[in-house]
């Protein structure tokens, strides 16, 4: 069936469809009308699910965490500042191995205030142990939440998952989404069998203090699991393509076979920087596109293009931007451009002048300084 | 012996089962794990505990044992009500009803970091029990001032002594109408152990604070860990109420301080504790006065709550 | 998948007796039986026989018990090793 609405409401019917017990947010622009809509579910009885409504997203995680490390499953949804505050509760989930499955809608960071979109937000939890899913279309929103809990869930991965994408830009834009039926959803998506679980018949303790040489080994066997995360976020998406038509793997590549220049982004700009490709393919350049569909686990392996030009809708001050100096690992010729921060629009034409400017060795912050 | 409410007033007819297995990392005469005993005898196996940071965290022993017999999820300092909070909305959602969530938590974790949450899982009547042992300091990090560290005593971040009144948690916890509140002390197990008992059986949220002496916090010696609860009842520098739906009780020696017994003089209480060694005539006196004030706002609760038109 | 999930154990601090340094004695002719020592024991270290019985693997020495019982039927001496 295809919906046309906004990302916001098409989270709150995948989340539904994924049947969480417990549900644990707190509202933030840009994020308030999954909650709302989530609210709406739960109290019209077309969700059956406890919603909490905490008095902070710090609590929502924990109430996640709590409802989860309990086998039940979680969603909660939030962004920016909302997403900050929960910075502890996303390790803790992370090294419980707890998969709670959320919703994150960028927006940048104040001060000043900015509802706007830039993915500065998402990209400071980069060492939480979550697995990290940006979309750029309402339609991978969607298939996204669900895969989520299939790869999150998995025994062989047991991590959280966030599926951001960019505020306003998605968020309250209406798009078709083709949404398949619920018995679909429930054949596609089995039960939440939890790696461990809070248990009166087995009454174990839960994070304790655990001594250096435990300690590392949790940590190694959360890193081995993001890495085993990688082969399963491409099964899952395969097996998403030949149930419903649309194959997923760890990034989408687009017009890439014979590009001598390849554009990497992120987000909602990549469905941008995709018609930018088609226009400066018309003009003879021969251009691709990939677009990072996971930032954890990185997916550095498939970024096998001699020439890069990567456009950062975040920063590290003092470094630069973030998914360029992540990919130095590959040891391709890169070009780093920071651009659209704070919600500062980069259409089409942009990439194309950052393309431009690409070709002539340039790279900075796109349009304040490159050089 | 079993009084005709049902409650135990004997300490041998407390229950045998021991949640709380030999071999612990607390200190010599801790009475965090002298109130955890009692306690789970009356919550029984059927109870999930959530632990922030805190000396219970440590008394657990380290991964991969535990020292205790019933399931324990630990969570973030200021995390344990909302933490708490997620336990009980999956156990109404897995069908686990008979299972009792709670929540052991320090003064640090209850009167400061952890208010917030504390706080919005009252207001949203989770059904759980919240338990507040309160050491009147951060003993787990090494005696720093809290929240409920009272006025005048030493701690590592008040060398000359603390110069600001505690707060009282469980008015702050009134204001949220909850359907049970109770103080306890250790020295008195069969109050202690009977108010778990009723706070078991009440559906929504549950507040029980306990005081706990802590020998090596308050400089005093490690035997001396039920005596110091005792005897700071006997002072009044700690009380002894339940609040059910609303209404007040007080209860044991404070009820009877309130019906005209005398109340011991505080001194006997501040002198035994090395943190209030230092304390000046002038501290002193203001302590008494403090302490008057508020055994003059519990009497005249007493008295509105007892009077015959109520 | 490894995370930190820690099992019931007696003794997971270890034999915490070795950390006594005062040693409490029952006298079984002054004890009265009012279980004044099992109830107020912070170390689980007390249990109820016919008198009190007294882990000495894992009591600790506090002298909690001691200092509670109302007959002084519990002595605390140095321990000797």
């Amino acid at each position: 069936m295809i919906f046309i609405d906004t990302a916001n409401h098409i989270s709150a019917l995948a989340a539904k469809m994924a049947k969480p017990h417990v549900i644990a947010a707190y509202p933030i622009t840009p994020q308030t009308t999954i909650v709302e809509r989530l609210a709406e579910y739960v109290e019209s009885g077309q969700l059956n699910a406890d919603f909490i409504r905490v008095e902070s997203e710090h609590s929502a995680m924990a109430a996640c965490i709590g409802a989860s490390a309990m086998g039940a499953r979680t969603f909660t949804a939030t962004a920016s500042h909302g997403l900050l505050l929960m910075h502890e509760m996303l390790h803790w989930a992370g090294l419980a191995r707890l998969p709670v499955v959320m919703v994150n809608v960028n927006r940048a960071i104040g001060p000043g205030w900015n509802i706007w979109s830039d993915l500065n937000d998402s990209l400071s939890q980069r060492d939480t142990g979550w697995i990290q899913f940006y979309a750029s279309s309402n339609q991978e929103v969607f298939d996204n939440i669900i895969q989520a809990y299939k790869i999150g869930e998995s025994e062989e991965v047991m991590l959280p998952v966030m599926i951001s994408y960019d505020g306003f830009t998605l968020s309250h834009t209406s798009m078709p989404v083709e949404v398949p039926e619920q018995s679909k959803i429930d054949e596609f998506l089995p039960p939440f069998k939890p790696a461990w679980k809070i248990d009166v018949e087995n009454p174990i303790t839960h994070g304790n203090i655990v001594p250096p040489e435990p300690y590392m080994e949790i940590r190694y066997s959360m890193q081995r699991a993001m890495e085993r995360a990688k082969k399963i976020i491409e099964e899952v998406g395969e097996e998403w393509g030949k149930k419903f038509g649309r194959e997923y793997d760890l990034i989408q590549e687009y017009k890439c076979d014979d590009a001598d220049y390849v554009m990497v982004t992120m987000g909602a700009i990549s469905a941008e920087a995709r018609f930018a490709v088609d226009e400066l393919r018309k003009r003879g350049e021969k251009v691709g596109l990939v677009n990072l569909r996971t930032f954890r686990p990185f997916p550095y392996e498939k970024l096998k293009y001699e020439k890069m030009i990567v456009i950062d809708r975040n920063v590290s001050p003092g470094l630069g931007g973030v998914v360029y100096h992540e990919m130095k690992k590959t040891g391709k010729d890169l070009y780093g451009f920071i651009a659209g921060l704070g919600g500062v629009d980069v259409s089409y034409k942009d990439f194309e002048r950052i393309y431009e400017l690409a070709k002539r060795g340039k790279e900075g912050w796109y349009p304040l300084e490159v050089k | 012996m079993v009084s005709f409410r049902g409650e135990i007033v004997a300490i041998k007819d407390l229950p045998l089962d021991e949640y709380v297995l030999k071999g612990h990392a607390a200190c010599p005469g801790c009475p965090i794990t002298i109130a955890l005993r009692i306690a789970l005898k009356a919550l029984g196996k059927k109870t999930i505990l959530v632990i922030p940071a805190c000396c219970t965290a440590v008394i657990e022993a380290l991964y991969p044992k535990t020292a205790f017999n019933v399931p324990i999820l630990n969570i973030a300092f200021e995390a344990s009500a909302a933490g708490a909070s997620g336990v009980a909305s999956a156990l109404k959602m897995l069908q686990q009803k008979d299972i009792t969530p709670v929540v052991w938590a320090g003064d640090g974790g209850s009167y400061d970091i952890g208010l917030q949450a504390l706080s919005g899982a009252l207001e949203r009547g989770t059904n759980f029990i919240y338990v507040c042992y309160n050491n009147q300091m951060y003993s787990n990090t090494g005696i720093q001032r809290s929240g409920a560290t009272p006025y005048g005593a030493w701690t590592t971040t008040t060398w000359t002594g603390k110069k600001e009144r505690q707060k009282e948690l469980a008015e702050i916890v009134m204001a949220h109408h909850i359907p049970y509140i109770a103080t306890a002390t250790i020295a008195y197990p069969e109050d202690l152990f009977n108010k778990m008992k009723k706070a078991k059986e009440i559906k929504g949220s549950r507040y029980i604070e306990i005081l706990a002496p802590c020998p090596p916090g308050w400089r005093f010696d490690m035997s001396k860990t039920v005596e110091m609860s005792k005897l700071a009842v006997e002072t009044g520098a700690w009380v002894l109420y339940e609040v059910v739906n609303g209404k007040m009780e007080f209860n044991g020696y404070s009820k009877r301080i309130l019906e005209g017994k005398e109340r011991k003089p505080v001194e006997e209480w501040l002198k035994m504790q090395g943190r209030f060694r230092h304390l000046k005539e002038e501290e002193l006196a203001k302590i008494k006065e403090m302490l008057d004030e508020k055994w003059k706002e519990y009497k005249k609760l007493y008295s509105s709550e007892t009077s015959p038109d109520k | 998948m490894k995370t930190a999930i820690s099992y019931p154990t007696v003794g997971a601090m270890g034999k915490t007796g070795t950390w006594r340094v005062f040693r409490p004695s029952l006298d079984r002719e002054k004890c009265i039986k009012c279980w004044r020592c099992w109830i107020f024991c912070p170390d689980s270290a007390i249990s109820r026989d016919e008198y009190p019985v007294i882990d000495y693997e894992y009591c600790k020495g506090c002298g909690v018990c001691a200092n509670e019982c109302p007959v002084n039927a519990i002595e605390m001496g140095r321990e000797e090793k």
